[in-house]
């Protein structure tokens, strides 16, 4: 991967000036490349990693198994696209396997997200199945470890 | 009447005579202070790769808790001659030409001892890793220092070593990557210098410890070239491309007479490196290019920060192209390395390592570990710069 996509991906916050250290290149240079991979959409947006169990928030996340039939134009990606629309949504990925959509589905109560996979989500054509699980704790989201102290356990000086 | 006698009457001579590392020295007055951004620190700061640890978890639940063969486990030495073959370009027959060692420091202490007669010389570059000059007055033999310098990019000429060989010298100590310049030799340096030891007939010990960090290109080692195999000893272990410091592992690899001279010592004074330990570098073998590439880019961009934001505040600074370190000159400052570190480090709570703990040659310089987090980095280079501009109005 390009390495300041890498580098972004990492830490989307890395001042201009920073990238541009540490990629030995001009500020300028940095400011061309991000605003080209803003343009072309492959940076789609920038958002920060929170530890959800630390805010006690209302909210439940159902991990949901989705079976379909594909459609005769589109195959996939027409009904996929359709079901990521809806804001309850967060991710939604098609899988190899014994189901085909892999969906993060939001909500403030277990009734809520119940509700959106008997109402909306079920009926919709081309549905065949679905299985929800509810997610109980997030040990690590975008390869960030979420109970992780950052204590640095070297000596303050060695050779 | 006798004086009751002091303990210090006792000692051996060359033990009591050895000063404690300057470094020792250095950490005692860093650690009363909080608040501290270390820029001091010789190893990586990034934890080691999980899947090498979760292997030494298993293999203690396993009950891999006992002695292992002297020289290592075999499948353990199969594995280093596999990694020396394809990263350091020589073969070596993993059954008498590999001895797995605790850590590197280990392993040159053995080789100096297999190879050192009572006065024997041994020439080794400075600025260098702390323990060289003490670990050959250890092994009685006596320590040549050769200086590098910093308009070399302090790299080692076969001129400075023609200056300093005398008929005693008999073997020669090479570092590259440098700790604590950040100094590599390209092949052409290195041809230079084996052409000066097939002449003189000189055994070299070859401490690449840092082998896999550099940045610019491919490190070259020393037994890759024509002849050297068979007169050098490579050193090599897990510590800095694995982050495996505490594990304590390294090896060294060398023609089957001078392993079996440093497996002697070995056997008689460590036995074998840690079981445990030895399981974890297996794995570690296993997979090393991604865990390594991945380190070594991030090394890379902290290289590129600090070397950038040292020109710009104005502190002459040789491209540091390997290890974790570079070394600028503060000898336009008026202070000396160590009364430079520990101002910096009471005005600006910025840790770094006065030049001279390396070698009387590093006065003048200081070294600065980029093995910590950008963040720290930033924040180090912010406060340095103010400090260095304080000095400089003479503030």
């Amino acid at each position: 991967m390009d390495e300041l996509l890498k580098i972004l991906q990492t830490n989307a916050l890395e001042s201009r000036e920073n990238l541009a250290r540490m990629l030995g290149c001009s500020v300028t240079d940095i400011e061309k490349r991000i605003a080209t991979f803003e343009k072309s959409g492959v940076i789609r947006g920038y958002q920060a990693i929170l530890n959800e169990d630390q805010l006690d928030l209302e909210k439940v996340t159902a991990v949901i198994e989705v079976k379909v039939t594909p459609q005769r134009e589109g195959g996939f990606d027409t009904i996929a696209e359709r079901v990521s629309r809806f804001p309850e949504v967060r991710s939604a990925h098609l899988m190899s396997g014994t189901y085909d959509l892999l969906l993060f589905v939001e909500g403030r109560t277990l009734r809520e997200v119940a509700s959106f996979v008997s109402e909306r989500l079920s009926p919709l054509e081309g549905v065949l199945s679905t299985s929800t699980h509810f997610m109980l704790k997030t040990y690590k989201r975008f390869g960030v470890l979420m109970h992780q102290d950052d204590s640095d356990e070297r000596l303050s000086v060695s050779p | 009447m006798n004086a009751s006698p002091s303990l210090r009457d006792f000692l051996n001579v060359t033990v009591r005579d050895i000063p404690r590392s300057g470094i020792r020295d250095f950490f005692d007055i860093v650690t009363t202070m909080k608040d501290v951004i270390s820029l001091g620190i010789g190893e990586p700061d990034f934890d080691t790769p999980w899947h090498v640890r979760e292997s030494a978890v298993f293999a203690l639940e396993r009950g891999v808790t006992h002695y292992t063969s002297n020289l290592g486990y075999l499948d353990l030495r199969q594995a280093l001659a596999r990694y020396a073959a394809k990263t350091f370009g020589a073969e070596y027959n993993p059954q008498t030409e590999v001895l797995v060692t605790v850590g590197v420091s280990e392993a040159l202490d053995l080789a100096l001892r297999a190879l050192i007669n009572p006065g024997d010389e041994v020439l080794y570059h400075e600025p260098c890793y702390v323990s060289y000059r003490a670990t050959i007055l250890f092994a009685h033999g006596v320590p040549v220092e050769v200086e590098t310098r910093a308009e070399n990019g302090f790299r080692l000429t076969r001129a400075m070593l023609e200056a300093r060989t005398t008929p005693r010298t008999k073997v020669l100590m090479l570092n590259f990557p440098n700790n604590p310049t950040g100094a590599i030799m390209s092949r052409a340096d290195l041809e230079d210098i084996a052409a000066f030891v097939r002449e003189r007939n000189l055994i070299v010990i070859t401490d690449e410890i840092y082998g896999e960090l550099t940045y610019d290109g491919q490190h070259t080692s020393l037994v890759s070239l024509p002849g050297m195999r068979d007169r050098a000893i490579l050193l090599h272990g897990f510590s800095k491309a694995w982050a495996m410091t505490g594990f304590r592992l390294g090896y060294a690899c060398g023609p089957a007479e001078l392993i079996e001279a440093m497996m002697k010592i070995h056997q008689y004074t460590m036995l074998c490196a840690s079981s445990l330990s030895q399981k974890a570098a297996l794995e570690a073998l296993a997979r090393p290019e991604t865990d390594v590439t991945e380190m070594v880019d991030e090394y890379r961009r902290r290289r590129n920060f600090i070397a950038a934001a040292l020109v710009e505040m104005g502190l002459p600074c040789h491209r540091p192209l390997g290890a974790f370190y570079a070394f600028p000159s503060i000898a336009g400052l008026g202070l000396s390395s160590r009364d430079f570190a520990l101002k910096l480090l009471h005005e600006e709570r910025v840790a770094v390592v006065p030049g001279t703990a390396f070698g009387v040659c590093g006065e003048g310089f200081v070294r600065c570990a980029y093995a910590t987090s950008m963040r720290n980095i930033e924040e180090a280079m912010l406060r340095l710069k103010r400090f260095v501009a304080r000095l400089k109005s003479g503030a």
